[in-house]
C-alpha cells in the first residue's frame, strides 16, 4: 500500500506531466506546421526565385507558361480584407460605444451573446450565403458588378468579424473605470462627450487590437472567399471583379489532384508561408496594444 | 421558554439602531449670513429603498460645511444629490427640494438642466480619478465641454487653476506628461485643478484623502480651506479630525438622517445630541 503522502506526491508529479503535456502538444504542433511550411517553402524556391514570387505581377502556376507572381493574390486578399474594415470598423466602433455607454444591462447581455454568435456560424454557410443572396442582391445596385467578385465577401466578412470590431472593442471600453466616466459627468459633460473624448481614447489600445486581430481573420478566412470570390488571379482594386485570395488558392490546389511534389503542389506552402507571415505581424501587434491597456490607470 | 427571551433580545439587538433614532430628536441650526443650498424635507431612494430621511439643512455661502457619520449613514448620497450624479444609475428618485440660491431653481426637480447644473456645482471624488490624458489636457477639459475654444484663454486659465490648487511649480515644465505619472497626492491636487478651472459656486469633496498618505491630507486640507475665499464647499469625511481642522459647520448623519447640524465647534464640543456625542467620543462608529 501507498502512504497516503507518498500517493499525493505521486499525483502531483503524474499532474504535472500531463499539464506539461497538453501545453508541450501544441507547441510541438505549432513548430511542426511551421517547420512543414518552411521546408517545402525551401523545395519551390529553388526552382522559383524569391525575386521572381515578389516582383513578378502574374500568378498562373496551370497555365503553360507558369509565373509565379504572388502580388495578385496579395491584392486580392488584402482588397477583401480591406472592403471588410471599411464595413466593420464603423459598425464595430457604434455598436460598441452604444452596448458599452448607452445600452441597458439588459439589452447588452441580450445582444453581446448574438453578436459572439457569429463566429460559431459555419464559414461555409456565410460563403453560400454570400453567393446566392448578397452577390444577386448588389448587382441590383452596383452595375457591371461580376457574379464573383471582391465586394459580396468583403461586406460578409465585415459583418463576421463584428465579434472582433464590436465586441472586443466593447469589453476595452467597459474596462474604463466608471470613476473616469463620472469625472467626465460631473464637469457637466454630455453622455456622447463622454464616450468619445474620454472613454473611447482610454480604451484605444484595445479597441485597435479587436480591429487588427479581426483584420487578421479577414485575411486569413478560406470558404468564404473561396466560394463567393472567384478563382480568378487578378492585380486589381476594382471590387466589381473577380480575384483570387491566398487562402482561396490553396483550397483551390489543394481540392485538385496534382501530383506530390510538383512545383504547382509547392507553391502552396510558398503562398502559405507568406500567409502566416502576414498573420503573424497582425496578431502580434495586437497583442503588443492588447498589453499596453494595463498601462494607464 | 429560554428560546423564547433569547429570540426576545436577539430582537431588541436588531432594533436597537433604529430605535436609538426615532427617540432621538434633532437639533438644525441655521447658519448666519448668506445661504446658498437649502435642503427641504429630502427623501432620496435607491429603488425601493430609502437612503435619506427627510433632511432639511441648510449650506452658508463661501463657508466649509462637512458631512460626518458612519458608514452607510447617507452622507455621500446627499453630497451627490447636490450634482445629481445619482441620476447615472437607474432607480434612483429624489423627493422634496434643493434650492439653489441665488436663483432659487430646485435642484431636486426632474426638470433642471443636469449639465448646466454641474458646471456650477463641481466634485472631486474619493480616489483621484484623473483622466488617462495630459496634466494639461485634463484641467482643460472642463473648460473644453464649456465651449471655451481660445487656445490662449485656455492657457491662462489651466495655469490659474493649477496654481490655485498649489500644482503649478510642480508640474509647470510637463505638462504634457501623462496624469498618471503624478503621485496620488498630486492626482488629487490635479482633480481639484479639474473642478476648479470651469470656476464653479459650490464644490463637494467626497472623502478627498481617504485613499492619500497624511503628508497628501494635509496640503489638500490647506488647499481647501483656501479655496473657502472663492467658493461654497461642502466636505464629506469619514475623519472627524479632518471635519473639526477645515470646517465652519458640521452636520452629523446617522442611518439616513440628519441628526444634528450646528457650528463645528459647538458640535465638537458641546453636541446637543446624545447620538452626536457617542459618535464624536468615539462611542460608535
Amino acid at each position: 500500500m501507498f502512504s497516503s503522502v507518498t500517493y499525493k506526491k505521486f499525483l502531483d508529479k503524474l499532474m504535472l506531466a500531463v499539464f506539461f503535456t497538453a501545453g508541450f502538444i501544441t507547441i510541438f504542433i505549432t513548430v511542426g506546421i511551421v517547420y512543414v511550411l518552411l521546408s517545402d517553402s525551401i523545395e519551390f524556391f529553388k526552382e522559383v526565385s524569391i525575386k521572381e514570387f515578389l516582383t513578378e505581377k502574374e500568378w498562373t502556376p496551370v497555365f503553360a507558361t507558369k509565373k509565379f507572381g504572388i502580388w495578385p493574390l496579395v491584392s486580392g486578399t488584402f482588397l477583401i480584407a480591406g472592403i471588410a474594415m471599411v464595413v466593420s470598423v464603423p459598425l464595430g466602433l457604434l455598436i460598441s460605444i452604444y452596448l458599452s455607454e448607452y445600452a441597458s444591462v439588459r439589452v447588452r447581455e441580450f445582444a453581446k451573446p448574438i453578436i459572439e454568435f457569429l463566429e460559431a456560424i459555419p464559414t461555409v454557410v456565410f460563403g453560400y450565403f454570400t453567393l446566392l443572396f448578397v452577390t444577386p442582391f448588389l448587382q441590383k445596385i452596383v452595375p457591371n458588378l461580376d457574379g464573383f467578385n471582391s465586394l459580396a465577401p468583403g461586406i460578409v466578412l465585415g459583418f463576421m468579424i463584428l465579434p472582433y470590431t464590436a465586441s472586443m472593442a466593447e469589453d476595452a471600453m467597459k474596462g474604463v473605470p466608471q470613476r473616469i466616466r463620472e469625472a467626465s459627468y460631473s464637469l457637466g459633460a454630455t453622455k456622447l462627450r463622454t464616450a468619445l473624448k474620454i472613454v473611447l481614447p482610454a480604451a484605444v489600445s484595445g479597441v485597435v487590437a479587436g480591429f487588427i486581430l479581426g483584420a487578421s481573420r479577414a485575411i486569413g478566412e478560406t470558404m468564404v472567399v473561396a466560394i463567393a470570390a472567384g478563382m480568378y488571379p487578378n492585380l486589381t482594386l476594382d471590387p466589381r471583379e473577380p480575384v483570387q485570395t491566398m487562402t482561396g488558392y490553396i483550397v483551390q490546389v489543394a481540392l485538385g489532384d496534382l501530383p506530390f511534389g510538383s512545383i504547382e503542389y509547392l507553391s502552396i506552402f510558398a503562398v502559405g508561408l507568406a500567409l502566416f507571415l502576414i498573420a503573424f505581424i497582425f496578431n502580434s501587434i495586437a497583442l503588443w496594444l492588447r498589453s499596453r491597456i494595463r498601462e494607464v490607470y | 421558554m429560554v428560546i423564547g427571551s433569547m429570540i426576545e433580545s436577539l430582537k431588541n439587538l436588531f432594533s436597537f439602531s433604529a430605535e436609538r433614532v426615532s427617540e432621538m430628536g434633532k437639533t438644525i441650526q441655521k447658519p448666519e449670513g448668506e445661504i446658498k443650498l437649502e435642503v427641504k424635507d429630502l427623501n432620496f431612494y435607491y429603488g425601493d429603498f430609502r437612503a435619506l430621511k427627510n433632511i432639511n439643512l441648510k449650506i452658508p455661502t463661501k463657508k466649509i460645511t462637512a458631512l460626518i457619520g458612519p458608514s452607510g449613514c447617507g452622507k455621500t448620497t446627499l453630497l451627490r444629490c447636490f450634482n445629481r450624479m445619482h441620476d447615472l444609475y437607474p432607480g434612483s428618485r429624489y423627493e422634496g427640494s434643493i434650492i439653489f440660491h441665488p436663483e432659487g431653481i430646485n435642484i431636486a426637480s426632474p426638470k433642471i438642466d443636469v449639465l448646466d447644473l454641474r458646471r456650477r456645482i463641481g466634485m472631486v471624488f474619493q480616489r483621484p480619478n484623473p483622466f488617462p490624458k495630459s496634466i494639461f489636457e485634463n484641467v482643460a477639459y472642463g473648460l473644453r465641454v464649456n465651449g471655451v475654444k481660445d487656445k490662449k484663454l485656455i492657457q491662462e486659465k489651466v495655469e490659474w487653476a493649477l496654481r490655485a490648487s498649489a500644482l503649478w511649480d510642480e508640474v509647470k515644465d510637463r505638462l504634457n506628461a501623462n496624469a498618471y505619472s503624478l503621485s496620488g497626492g498630486q492626482q488629487q491636487r490635479l482633480c481639484i485643478a479639474r473642478a476648479i478651472a470651469i470656476e464653479p459656486e459650490i464644490l463637494l469633496f467626497d472623502e478627498p484623502t481617504s485613499a492619500l498618505d497624511p503628508i497628501s491630507t494635509s496640503k489638500i486640507e490647506e488647499l481647501i480651506m483656501e479655496l473657502k475665499d472663492k467658493l461654497t464647499i461642502i466636505i464629506v469625511t469619514h475623519n472627524m479630525q479632518q471635519a473639526a481642522r477645515v470646517s465652519d459647520w458640521t452636520g452629523f448623519m446617522y442611518l439616513g438622517e440628519l441628526i444634528e447640524f450646528a457650528n463645528t465647534q459647538k458640535i465638537f464640543t458641546v453636541p446637543s445630541q446624545k447620538l452626536t456625542e457617542d459618535y464624536i467620543t468615539g462611542r460608535f462608529g
